[in-house]
């Protein structure tokens, strides 16, 4: 019996509470894209650089406080930082879509220009940011860093198996439950975010309706902004800030984006799990949990494991090629691309 | 003075003239019917009346203004709606919330008009939580038309309301639709099947090549021998 409990910690500690964090990560990047292409019609490559950039500012917002002193202990200063973070955020993507994207959008360019141009956008975003904070790995993450240690598990519970829970993986899961019900309530029962879900559905018939396109697309903005400069602060908060791994991150984003269904909403959530726990299953070294389970004799020699875990971005890509295959509108049945 | 009045419009894509001086009117609580051929520019002459198509020449009035540079979401404004041909719905937005969307420019409370529609398609109340875009072909229709209501126009356009429906989904639709011109609304619209839309109208416009070929009431297009032999199937 003892045995079995280790074996489940063993999960929690490794995959589950991992998966947890991560997945509502990119379940908030994901949402972000999703947006973008069921309002403005393009795949927005910048957008991991967007998320870099949010968290830059979290950062510069973080030293800061530190230096004069101000601090939410046993809170990370970061979660300090996340309203200026957002504004800044924000203030960049009304600039980009003034400078760079209402053009293409007055000229009705197609889908395909539109992602050549995000991957622009992309490309210099990534030399801004290199150019602002540096290519070296910053981390961020002040105040208690654990809310249960492996080690206080072990004595509290008596087993073998620790588990850990990180302050930043809390947070993590909390701001996206509250972020995305947020959304999900704006969408559904506000006159502004039904008339955002119209003007995706059918663009000609919204206009005939009096809805402003205009404004439409700055609200739009204005969500990705926030979506952006969370998912992206959250995630460097857990991991530490690295620029060069939001480029990266972009693919899982966008793998968890297209399984759920593009455009779909709830899609982007789901799929940002579904990305998450898979990767973490397929490249988990299952040995440990088969000793828990099987009988001693059968005990595996080796690590167990499907795939090492540099092969990460595989698994989404397996993924994305599957659904693309079998299901190319998503899992929830977002628009074909 | 007509209520409402598109005079000697010309109209094209690039330089293709599709509406060759036609003109349209429609009167308070009246119906008007634009029937031709394939290709006669029944449809451009819609878009055309409604703003969608920049005139060449010719004037559109609207209770004695001139209206001809208003962009359609201004005309919206004035109290002029158009019912699409397709995609004239909110497919993946329930009949409720298409008819929110339908009002979006009100500020006023909605849920008088809103009632009043149901009582004018009752099925639409019974359907009101579902998605749009998984209603049948003729409740659909019903959405959009009740879709364009919610503005409470003045003037209703219809660019074919009854295109892929059943015969008795249609005699219902015109029913329905003579039901709004009681109301008071002038209603203009486009009709492939000229007979039974003839039928309910209080003036024809038989357009060919896009030009008027004949105006009349209704009823004298349909005892119009030439007229039968030529559009209505003899």
């Amino acid at each position: 019996m003892i045995d079995y409990i280790n074996a489940i910690t063993l999960l929690a500690n490794y995959i589950i509470v991992p998966s947890l964090a991560y997945g509502s990560q990119l379940a908030l990047g994901a949402l972000g894209i999703t947006m973008v292409y069921a309002v403005l019609r393009f795949s927005n490559f910048a957008h991991g650089e967007i998320m870099s950039f949010g968290t830059m500012i979290s950062i510069f917002i973080v030293w800061l406080f530190q230096s004069i002193g101000i601090s939410i202990n046993p809170l990370p200063t970061a979660l300090l930082a996340l309203p200026f973070s957002i504004t800044a955020t924000i203030i960049l993507l009304l600039i980009l879509d003034k400078t760079v994207f209402r053009y293409y959008q007055k000229q009705r360019v197609q889908p395909v220009t539109f992602m050549i141009v995000s991957v622009g956008v992309m490309f210099f975003l990534a030399g801004f940011i290199r150019f602002l904070i540096g290519t070296s790995k910053k981390n961020f993450d002040d105040g208690e860093r654990f809310i249960v240690k492996a080690s206080q598990f072990k004595q509290m519970t008596g087993l073998a198996e620790g588990l850990s829970v990180r302050t930043s993986q809390s947070i993590t899961v909390i701001v996206t439950i509250l972020l995305v019900i947020f959304i999900f309530w704006f969408l559904n029962k506000t006159r502004t975010g039904k008339s955002m879900r119209a003007f995706s559905d059918n663009e000609d018939l919204a206009l005939l309706s009096g809805i402003n396109p205009e404004r439409v697309i700055i609200i739009t903005w204005i969500l990705v902004g926030v979506l952006a400069s969370v998912a992206g602060t959250l995630y460097g908060l857990d991991k530490g800030y690295k620029p060069f791994v939001y480029l990266q991150l972009v693919l899982p984003i966008f793998a968890a984006a297209i399984v759920g269904g593009v455009g779909n909403p709830i899609g982007a959530v789901a799929g940002g799990y579904i990305i998450a726990f898979s990767e973490a299953f397929i490249t988990f070294a299952y040995k440990r949990f088969l000793t828990y389970l099987l009988p001693k004799e059968w005990a595996p020699e080796g690590l167990v494991q499907i795939l090492s875990t540099e092969y990460k971005f595989a698994v989404s890509f397996v993924l994305l090629v599957i659904v693309l295959l079998v299901r190319p509108t998503g899992l929830f049945r977002g628009k074909t691309l | 003075m007509t209520f409402f009045e598109g005079k000697n419009m010309y109209a094209g894509y690039g330089a293709t003239m599709i509406l060759n001086g036609c003109s349209i009117s429609v009167d308070k609580g009246k119906i008007s019917v634009i029937v031709g051929p394939n290709g006669a520019g029944k449809s451009t002459a819609m878009k055309a009346l409604f703003g969608m198509l920049p005139l060449s020449r010719g004037s559109i009035t609207f209770e004695g203004k001139d209206i001809v540079h208003l962009r359609p979401e201004q005309r919206v404004m004035l109290g002029m709606a158009y019912v699409p041909q397709t995609s004239n719905v909110f497919p993946s937005m329930t009949v409720l919330e298409n008819l929110e969307m339908g009002g979006f420019i009100r500020v006023d409370d909605l849920s008088s008009t809103i009632a009043d529609i149901f009582d004018l398609f009752p099925i639409l109340k019974t359907k009101q939580g579902q998605v749009a875009g998984e209603l049948s072909g003729g409740q659909r229709q019903q959405v959009a038309v009740a879709r364009a209501l919610m503005t409470q126009p003045k003037i209703l356009m219809l660019d074919e309301p009854t295109a892929g429906v059943s015969p008795i989904v249609m005699d219902e639709l015109f029913d329905r639709i003579i039901d709004i011109a009681k109301m008071g609304v002038a209603i203009v619209m486009v009709e492939q099947n000229a007979k039974q839309a003839l039928q309910i109208a209080d003036s024809g416009f038989v357009l060919v090549q896009g030009e008027n070929k004949f105006t009349d009431t209704g009823s004298s297009l349909l005892g119009n021998s030439e007229v039968r032999k030529a559009f209505l199937g003899g």
